[in-house]
C-alpha cells in the first residue's frame, strides 16, 4: 500500500522535524478544519498548494508525492462517484456550480487531508509524537500503548510474510477460488499471525514488569518538549489561518469557477 | 536435481542477497548449506521450492524453471520446513494440520487418512493425533511441522535450522530422522550453522558469505580448513580443533568424528608404548 508509505517516518534533520510536534498538530487541525468548511474548489486549491513550501523545507517531496499518488485512487473514486451523482441528483451541489467542479473540489479537499496528515506523520518522529502525548498529560500507559502499537507495525507486517511463505510452502494457494474461498485462504495464515501477536504481547508485558514498569508515579524524561521561536512563528501561522479562514466563510463569497468563466 | 545457475537476487529493498550462485544437487544426496547469518542461506533455499525467483539467473528443479510454475506444484516435489513451526501451526487438531499440505495438494481421502497415520507414527506423534498444536511442547510442535510436510512425500526436504531451540537428545533424534529419509533415497537439504550438528552428520557442505558460495565439498573437507571456515565465520568442531592443535605430533587434521578420533588416538598411543 503505497498510500502508507507517506505516513512513514524517516531520520533526517531540517527545520520542520525539529518544530515542537504539538505545534505540527495544531496546524493540522486548522488545516483539517480549513478543508472541511470549504467545499469551493478556489479555496480548497490555495489550501492545497499552502503545504508545498513546508514540504519542500522538510525535504520530503518523494515521500509526499508518493503519499499522494497512493491516494489518487481513492480520490478517483470520490471524484467518479460525486460526477455520477451531482449529474442524477442536481440537489447536492450548490448553485452556480457545475458538477464536475463540485466534484473535483470534494477529491481535492480528501488529498488536502492527506496531505497535510501525511506531512505530519513524515515529519515527526514516533519518540518525539509520544514526548508530545505525555506532555500534553495524556496517561502514559495510553501513549506507551500507542507508540507500541506504531512500533510494532513493520514487525507484524515481516511476520506475516513469512507466515505467508510458511503455508505457500505447504501447497496454499491465496489466490485460488471465488470470493469466500479466498477469504478462507487467509484462515491459515491469520491464525497463527494473530497467535503469535499474542504470545508476543504477552512475553512484552513480562519483559516490562522486569524492568520495573510503573515503579514510580511521578516519569521525568531526558528530553523536554520546549516551544521554541519558529514553534511560536507556527503558533500564529495556524492562529492567522484559522481567523482567515472563518471570515472568508462568514464573510465573503466565494465565486466559483463556473461563475468566472460564465461571466 | 536442483540446479541453480549464475543466480542473483535483490530484495525489494536493495539488499542483494545472492551474487552469482550456481549449485546442481543431485537426487539422493544431503547438503548442509552453512555460513553466517545474513549469509543468504535461507534466501538460496527458497529458490528451490520457488517462494523467490531469481533477479537474473535461473534455479531448475528436474528441468523446469522455477520461473514457469507455481510455488504450490513445487512444494509438491520440494518440501520446505521452516525454521519456526508457529509460523505454520493453526489447525485444531495436530491430524487436522498434517492432513492440510495434503488437501491443497488434492490427495483422496482415503489415500489421505492413511498418510496421515504413516507421518504421526514417523514422527512419534500418535499419541496426539486429537490434540492442539497450541498445547505441545517447542520440540513436539517441531516435530509437526516436520511431519506436516513429509507427509505428501516430497522428493526433496529442506530443512531451515532444524536443531535450533532443541537439546541433545531431540537433535541426536533429528540426525538419526534425517540420515534415515536420506538413505531411502530423500534429497536432504539443511541450512544451520550447528557446525557439531553437521559434523556428526557428515554431509556434503556449502559454505556461503555475503550472498556468494566460498567452499563445496564433504564435510570433513570444509570444517577441517580452518583458512576456509574463517572465511565464513564458521570455528570447526571442537574434536577437529583438538586435533589442529596436536598438529605436531604427527597425528591426522581432518578428523570431525568422535569415533574416529577416539580411534586414531589409540592407534597413536599404542605405537608409541612399544
Amino acid at each position: 500500500m503505497s498510500v502508507f508509505e507517506g505516513f512513514k517516518f524517516r531520520q533526517v534533520s531540517s527545520p520542520i522535524h525539529r518544530l515542537d510536534p504539538r505545534v505540527k498538530f495544531l496546524y493540522v487541525l486548522v488545516m483539517f478544519i480549513a478543508a472541511v468548511m470549504f467545499n469551493e474548489l478556489p479555496v480548497l486549491l490555495v489550501l492545497f498548494f499552502l503545504q508545498i513550501p513546508f514540504v519542500l523545507v522538510a525535504s520530503i517531496q518523494r515521500q509526499w508525492l508518493r503519499s499522494l499518488r497512493g491516494a489518487m485512487f481513492l480520490a478517483t473514486f470520490l471524484f467518479v462517484f460525486n460526477v455520477f451523482f451531482g449529474y442524477i441528483s442536481l440537489g447536492t451541489v450548490p448553485g452556480g456550480v457545475s458538477p464536475l467542479e463540485y466534484a473535483f473540489a470534494m477529491s481535492l479537499r480528501f488529498l488536502v487531508l492527506v496531505e497535510s496528515f501525511s506531512v505530519f506523520f513524515l515529519t515527526t518522529s514516533p519518540d518525539h509524537l509520544s514526548l508530545a502525548l505525555e506532555q500534553s498529560h495524556v496517561p502514559y500507559e495510553f501513549t506507551f500503548a500507542f507508540t507500541t502499537a506504531v512500533r510494532f507495525v513493520p514487525v507484524l507486517a515481516e511476520e506475516s510474510q513469512t507466515i505467508m511463505d510458511a503455508q505457500k510452502a505447504r501447497g496454499l494457494e491465496l489466490e485460488k477460488g471465488n470470493f469466500m474461498k479466498r477469504v478462507r485462504n487467509y484462515i491459515p495464515v491469520l491464525i497463527p499471525l494473530i497467535v503469535s501477536a499474542i504470545r508476543r504481547s504477552l512475553e512484552l508485558a513480562e519483559a516490562m514488569e522486569s524492568r520495573g514498569w510503573g515503579a514510580s508515579k511521578k516519569r521525568t524524561n531526558l528530553y523536554v518538549l520546549e516551544m521554541k521561536e519558529g514553534d511560536w512563528t507556527l503558533v500564529i501561522i495556524s492562529i492567522l489561518l484559522l481567523v482567515t479562514v472563518i471570515y472568508v466563510r462568514y464573510f465573503v463569497h466565494v465565486p466559483s469557477f463556473t461563475m468566472l468563466f460564465a461571466q | 536435481m536442483i540446479e541453480v545457475k549464475d543466480v542473483y537476487f535483490t530484495y525489494p529493498t536493495g539488499v542483494e542477497a545472492l551474487k552469482d550462485v550456481s549449485l546442481s544437487i543431485r537426487n539422493g544426496e544431503f547438503l548442509a548449506i552453512m555460513g553466517q547469518n545474513g549469509a543468504g542461506k535461507t534466501t538460496l533455499v527458497k529458490q528451490f521450492n520457488g517462494l523467490l525467483k531469481p533477479t537474473k539467473g535461473e534455479v531448475l528443479v528436474d528441468g523446469v524453471s522455477t520461473r514457469d510454475i507455481s510455488v504450490a506444484q513445487l512444494a509438491r516435489k520440494v518440501g520446505f520446513v521452516f525454521q519456526n513451526p508457529d509460523h505454520q501451526l493453526f489447525s485444531e487438531t495436530v491430524e487436522e494440520e498434517i492432513a492440510f499440505g495434503l488437501r491443497n495438494f488434492g490427495f483422496k481421502e482415503s489415500t489421505l487418512k492413511r498418510r496421515v497415520t504413516w507421518a504421526l507414527n514417523l514422527l512419534g506423534l500418535a499419541e496426539y493425533r486429537k490434540t492442539s498444536p497450541f498445547m505441545l511442547s517447542g520440540g513436539e510442535r517441531k516435530r509437526v511441522a516436520l511431519a506436516s510436510v513429509l507427509a505428501w512425500n516430497p522428493k526433496v526436504v529442506i530443512l531451515d535450522e532444524p536443531t535450533i531451540g532443541q537439546d541433545h537428545r531431540q537433535k541426536e533424534i533429528l540426525r538419526q530422522f534425517i540420515v534415515q529419509l536420506n538413505a531411502q533415497g530423500k534429497t536432504v537439504v539443511i541450512v544451520t550453522h550447528d557446525v557439531e550438528f553437521v559434523a556428526e552428520c557428515s554431509p556434503r557442505v556449502v559454505l556461503m558469505t555475503q550472498g556468494q558460495i566460498v567452499a563445496d565439498g564433504d564435510a570433513k573437507r570444509i570444517l577441517t580448513n580452518s583458512d576456509i571456515a574463517l572465511r565464513a565465520s564458521i570455528v570447526p568442531p571442537q574434536i577437529t580443533q583438538i586435533f589442529l592443535d596436536l598438529a605436531d605430533l604427527g597425528l591426522p587434521t581432518d578428523i570431525i568424528d568422535v569415533s574416529e578420533a577416539k580411534k586414531t588416538l589409540l592407534e597413536y598411543l599404542e605405537g608409541d608404548n612399544t
